[in-house]
């Protein structure tokens, strides 16, 4: 059952760019996504986010068939052109997992005793048919693991037979739903995010879409999944472990599987979403599992935490890294802030790179970790 | 070739009854879910006040889970595998409900926290202390063949040595869990026939 299983294309559509290579660019550039915005909820109260211009994705996103709300043409944007270079045939051995926390969440603000057009799984077939998938499509909604957890999810149905070919799209949008949820718990920064740092104040909510093709066939392999583990903290629901210890089995979990020890990480792309209790729980979890010392970053200084999104729009963006020998800065960052030692890249630097760790956790006390190998 | 799995025991909660392996094990009248809930709560000897917190989706998946999963199971490998269709959207709309209107604005935490599927599976593992694999999905209906798969390749991949699996649906009032535990041992074999055939019974 251990058939190995591969990434072989991905994209992504963010603030900083509609393509990989033009985020890459940015992420060189150290320009971010996050910018204060005035008119994004009914209050007007400015906040900081990282948001996709609308105007750019309309200029891009030209089908007029039917209407598509920002998020659906985001998702499509990351999409078709994953399913398109792929050249596979969608058949019975092809399927798409679509990854969200919250889809389409905005139409309950035109109608809240109306469900069925904020429906998951009517948002992944609408997905599916557009782009002409013939199975039915797989929705994870697990809050912000879901994006990685989705790679794990098709990494294992590959490994079972279940499917030959599966596509993943992940996206969520800035709503007024999230944002004001989030103001609830005082867990928003009124300046862009900081992970890691003494003084962080709490995340930088973001948008974005990204999607990846998980393969058997090693044509056009850009990695190669080595283990997986996405293992509970039976702690709190809104809290994490403060032993970290959900992270720590998930790693632990991947790490057996893929039978390596801690010093063949040669980078973390870790989750930190910049709150007090986030961060110092992945420092207890990375310091626990031996990881120390390998270099780690959060991209979320450049993208803010796009919830859904963010466990897949990261791997892409590490697959890059792995790819080119880069080790990209945790943007944000500027004095350790945190109880346990961790490596924080502090600057865009070349580092020959084979072996990455990336991790997400989330509300429900929820964590994934996959190792993910550079292919020759 | 991988050995079968087993379906070692079942639940329902539905139209305020339960029923454990297919026999109605509580049934009572109820003006609603909270009263029902609360019921069924009483019924089974329940002592956990934190279940008075939870919304609606989440103490459907918390009973379903108290009738299946015994104290063996704390120590045990058990993996929990959830899905249904409206997601955490019974919450939502009362979320929604509190930011709509400016003049009447009182978005809570406590309520915000549910408006996540996943937070279900995490009250499980918090009250069973299941620190296990764990994963939330939404699907149109009921699928028995992702659902099979999924929690075979778990045990098989030694990721698990069980899984309880949940069908834990709830919108305004309606509402239909079905629960049932996989392991490699027991009487009925886990596929997607026997599955379809518990659910629909």
């Amino acid at each position: 059952m251990s058939k190995p299983v591969y990434i072989a294309q991905t994209n992504c559509i963010t603030p900083l760019g509609f393509d990989v290579d033009g985020n890459i660019e940015q992420i060189l550039a150290k320009v971010s996504g996050i910018a204060l915005h005035q008119n994004l909820t009914k209050s007007g109260i400015p906040f900081y986010a990282a948001v996709v211009d609308e105007h750019r994705l309309n200029q891009a996103f030209q089908d007029a068939r039917m209407h598509f709300t920002k998020l659906e043409k985001m998702l499509l944007l990351a999409l078709q052109p994953v399913v398109t270079e792929s050249g596979i045939v969608l058949n019975e051995e092809v399927a798409l997992i679509f990854s969200t926390t919250k889809g389409n969440v905005e139409k309950l603000e035109e109608n809240y005793t109306n469900i069925e057009p904020a429906l998951l799984s009517g948002l992944a077939q609408k997905m599916a048919d557009v782009v002409g998938f013939k199975t039915q499509p797989i929705v994870i909604s697990n809050a912000c693991v879901s994006g990685i957890m989705a790679v794990s999810v098709a990494k294992r149905l590959i490994q079972a037979e279940v499917y030959k070919h599966v596509f993943i799209v992940a996206g969520d949008a800035v709503t007024e739903f999230v944002v004001s949820g989030f103001n609830s718990f005082q867990a928003m920064s009124d300046a862009p995010c900081k992970p890691y740092s003494k003084n962080r104040s709490g995340v930088t909510l973001g948008e974005a879409a990204a999607a990846v093709l998980v393969t058997s066939d090693p044509t056009n392999a850009k990695v190669k999944i080595l283990g997986d583990g996405s293992i509970n903290d039976a702690n709190h629901i809104s809290g994490p472990s403060r032993t970290g210890e959900g992270l720590f089995r998930s790693v632990a979990s991947a790490m057996k599987e893929a039978k390596m020890i801690p010093e063949q990480i040669d980078y973390i792309s870790a989750h930190g979403t910049a709150t007090p209790f986030n961060d110092e729980m992945e420092s207890i979890a990375f310091s626990r599992s031996g990881l120390s010392a390998a270099p780690l970053n959060s991209l979320k200084g450049f993208y803010g935490h796009t919830l859904g999104a963010s466990g897949l729009l990261e791997t892409v963006i590490g697959i890059e890294s792995v790819l080119r020998n880069q080790l990209f800065v945790s943007l944000g960052y500027d004095e350790l802030g945190v109880s346990e030692p961790i490596n924080i890249i502090e600057e865009n630097r070349y580092k020959p790179l084979i072996r990455f760790l990336k991790t997400a956790s989330g509300f429900g006390g929820c964590n994934t970790a996959v190792i993910f190998e550079k292919m020759n | 070739m991988q050995n079968d799995n087993y379906i070692t025991a079942t639940c329902r909660i539905h139209n305020n009854e339960m029923f454990v392996d297919g026999q109605s094990i509580f049934k009572t009248q109820a003006a609603d879910f909270a009263e029902f809930s609360k019921k069924a709560y009483q019924h089974l000897g329940i002592s956990y006040p934190k279940f008075f917190k939870m919304d609606n989706l989440s103490k459907l998946a918390f009973l379903g889970a108290e009738l299946l999963l015994k104290p063996e199971h704390h120590q045990s490998n058990t993996a929990l595998v959830f899905a249904n269709k409206s997601s955490s959207l019974d919450t939502d709309v009362k979320y929604q409900q509190s930011i709509a209107d400016k003049g009447n604005y009182f978005p809570s935490p406590a309520v915000f926290v549910y408006t996540l599927p996943n937070i279900c599976v995490g009250e499980i593992s918090i009250r069973h202390q299941l620190k296990s694999e764990n994963s939330f999905f939404i699907f149109d209906a009921f699928n028995a063949n992702l659902m099979c798969s999924y929690a075979n390749l778990l045990i098989d991949t030694q990721k698990a040595h069980a899984v309880l699996c949940g069908w834990i649906e709830y919108f305004n009032e309606d509402y239909r869990a079905f629960l049932y535990l996989v392991s490699p041992n027991g009487n009925t074999i886990h596929n997607k026939q026997s599955l379809e055939t518990a659910y629909n019974q």
